[in-house]
């Protein structure tokens, strides 16, 4: 008696099932075309340009054309974990921050990048020059005790800071 | 009985089910609209960010009319206007002379002696000149509007009606005759023409928003400096024109970059200057360089005096307000770091990035000023800044205390009967002493725009202060000093 409750009501009045099976379809509609229209599918590109959809990241861009990296080394290179489950965990949990601060306008001006992101760009600086930096590797495997690349080399990736 | 209560409880319990579906699909489908109304706006925003509803042209003067066109920028413009007090100054009109009593006997026989009142905000300029007392007890030239008002407009009317021949090819000849009619009438008479405190037009060309500069002082200023020799690593142009033969003369409106120009519009009027001869043209005093020895050099040379010292008789200068030579030997300056960079940096507005037209101290306003080069907090950068200013503010009281002991052993050697070939030496050191003193003491930074030289002026100073006691001693044989235990 209790199971099919549900579908005999539905059953009884199929103008309401038809109403909410519509809206379902509405709002799936909605929502499709805000994704597209917002590029949406452009965030799970490594496209650089991408990165610049909104503009906030219009000067870390520009830097970055002229940066020495350019060549070798584009936004998801340094910014993402490299594999490929935690690259896209990163790009769901930055890009959820990023969508949340651009909608409200109420993020830190200038931005800055969280230390968790730090670590992340730490580890990547590592992997392309690991031979190198071998020796002065001081805590492998913990990108927070690491000696900080970015303290010295801060100019690599956007380009030379006023 | 107890089994269709149960079938009414599911009954009742589907509906609810149904109500709460459509309600989450009604606020998704809103949510999903307001979000594609929010990407649109700031696609929009993107895309362009100027709407010309009316011209304007060099002949607007009126910041309200170029608002229109530029909103955001005209919004923080007209918030110059704030009050607000730094640790060691801001754009509140304390009284100096009050705050720090010693300033009436270094300017004794000045009219800064009689009215020395912090500067407020640029919106006051003008009204704070007409009512400042070195004004209204003073008689006091035209020329003091080249820097408290919109006088660019004034310039070329000026120009036009003695003589000059319109069109734009004659602008500059425009704006340097008219300078000249407008520095030598009477302040009184000048100001009736002039409206705006700095405007719109003072900074930007109206045709294309470049910034332009445009205040014969400063033009002839920065070609004389141009001339000279002295390094300027921070004006990269310059040292570029002086490689490529010295041709003509330097122009800073072509051969400046803009980021260049984003310190020269401020140094129109943010500087050391005098007025020269009868005909009170003001002149930057940069024939030699920038540094505070060269301009003393300078006006040495020229033989200036900007008054008396009532007290001991010495000729003496009043600095200005150096911020654009004091700036010039900073590593700020040296890092290519322009006054707009921290005074106007850029904020964001929606997807737009517009420079903040509200000029002000960078202490209010750490985040955009200082962290977009500087990553620490904005507590660490504070602490940092107000270091320098509060070492900057301990050495400007001792160099002070300084002045004061020469100027008492003046006024005691004149008392008991020096001869002024006596007091020769010790007059000399009271010059070089109140320049270097006033040089930072008048520099609206605290010594912040240059620690190490502001310290360095100090020390001479203090030093030139001390000397000068000396000198009293041992050119009137002060019979204290003479007697030796």
């Amino acid at each position: 008696m209790k199971a099919p409750t549900l579908f005999m009501t539905l059953r009884k009045h199929p103008l309401l099932l038809l109403a909410i099976v519509a809206l379902f379809g509405v709002v799936a509609g909605l929502c499709t075309y805000t994704f597209t229209y917002a590029q949406g599918f452009s965030y799970f590109s490594n496209d650089p340009q991408a990165c610049m959809n909104c503009h906030i990241m219009r000067e870390q861009f520009d830097g970055w054309q002229k940066s020495p990296h350019h060549a070798v080394a584009s936004c998801n290179d340094c910014h993402t974990p490299h594999s490929f489950i935690p690259k896209y965990l990163s790009k769901a949990e930055n890009g959820f921050w990023h969508s949340k601060g651009f909608t409200l306008q109420d993020f830190h001006e200038p931005i800055m990048i969280r230390q968790k992101n730090v670590a992340v760009l730490q580890q990547n600086c590592v992997a392309c020059h690991e031979q190198i930096v071998d020796g002065i590797n001081t805590h492998p495997g913990d990108p927070k005790k690491m000696l900080d690349c970015l303290h010295c080399h801060r100019e690599v990736g956007h380009g030379p800071i006023r | 009985m107890n089994s269709s209560s149960r079938f009414s409880d599911q009954r009742g319990f589907a509906v609810w089910i149904y109500v709460v579906t459509l309600i989450a699909l009604g606020v998704a489908a809103y949510v999903a609209l307001v979000f594609y109304q929010n990407i649109v706006d700031r696609k929009a925003e993107a895309k362009q960010d100027v709407f010309r509803v009316v011209e304007v042209s060099d002949q607007t003067i009126d910041p309200a009319i170029w608002g229109k066109n530029y909103p955001r920028q005209y919004d923080s413009y007209k918030r110059t206007v704030d009050t607000e007090r730094t640790n060691h100054g801001g754009s509140e009109a304390f009284q100096h002379l009050d705050k720090d009593p010693v300033w009436r006997r270094i300017f004794a026989g000045y009219a800064f002696g009689v009215d020395y009142r912090e500067e407020r905000g640029h919106a006051y300029m003008l009204l704070d000149q007409k009512e400042t007392e070195r004004v209204t007890k003073f008689k006091q030239p035209g020329a003091c509007l080249q820097c408290h008002a919109s006088t660019l407009n004034l310039y070329i009317n000026e120009g036009l009606k003695a003589g000059v021949p319109p069109g734009k090819s004659n602008w500059e000849a425009q704006i340097q005759k008219g300078f000249e009619v407008v520095c030598k009438m009477p302040y009184v008479e000048a100001a009736k023409l002039v409206e705006h405190p700095v405007s719109c037009i003072d900074c930007h060309d109206a045709e294309n928003m470049n910034l332009r500069v445009n205040r014969p002082g400063f033009l002839n200023g920065i070609r004389a400096l141009a001339k000279s020799d002295y390094p300027t690593p921070h004006l990269p142009s310059i040292e570029r024109w002086r490689k490529d033969g010295r041709k003509g003369q330097y122009e800073p409106n072509t051969d400046a970059t803009r980021q260049e120009l984003r310190s020269m519009v401020c140094a129109q009027c943010h500087v050391e200057y005098y007025f020269k001869g009868e005909g009170k043209l003001v002149t930057y005093p940069w024939d030699k360089g920038l540094k505070v020895e060269q301009i003393e050099a300078y006006y040495n040379e020229v033989g200036h005096n900007d008054w008396k010292h009532k007290e001991t008789g010495a000729g003496v200068l009043k600095a200005q307000h150096p911020e654009f030579e004091m700036w010039s030997q900073g590593i700020h300056a040296r890092s290519g770091v322009s006054c707009a960079d921290c005074h106007m940096p850029y904020v964001r507005e929606g997807a737009i990035k517009v420079s903040n037209h509200h000029v002000r101290s960078p202490l209010l306003n750490v985040a955009q000023a200082c962290q977009t080069c500087h990553r620490v907090s904005e507590k660490e950068i504070t602490a940092r800044a107000l270091l320098v200013q509060d070492r900057n503010a301990a050495l400007l009281t001792r160099a002070e205390q300084a002045l004061l002991g020469l100027i008492d052993a003046i006024v005691a050697a004149q008392k008991a009967g020096a001869t002024d070939a006596q007091l020769k030496a010790a007059r000399d050191f009271q010059r070089q002493a109140q320049w270097r003193l006033d040089f930072v003491a008048a520099e609206n930074s605290m010594g912040f725009h240059a620690p190490q030289e502001a310290a360095r002026i100090l020390a001479e100073a203090i030093d030139y202060a001390r000397q000068g006691e000396l000198a009293v001693a041992r050119d009137t044989k002060a019979p204290v000093l003479a007697a030796t235990p």
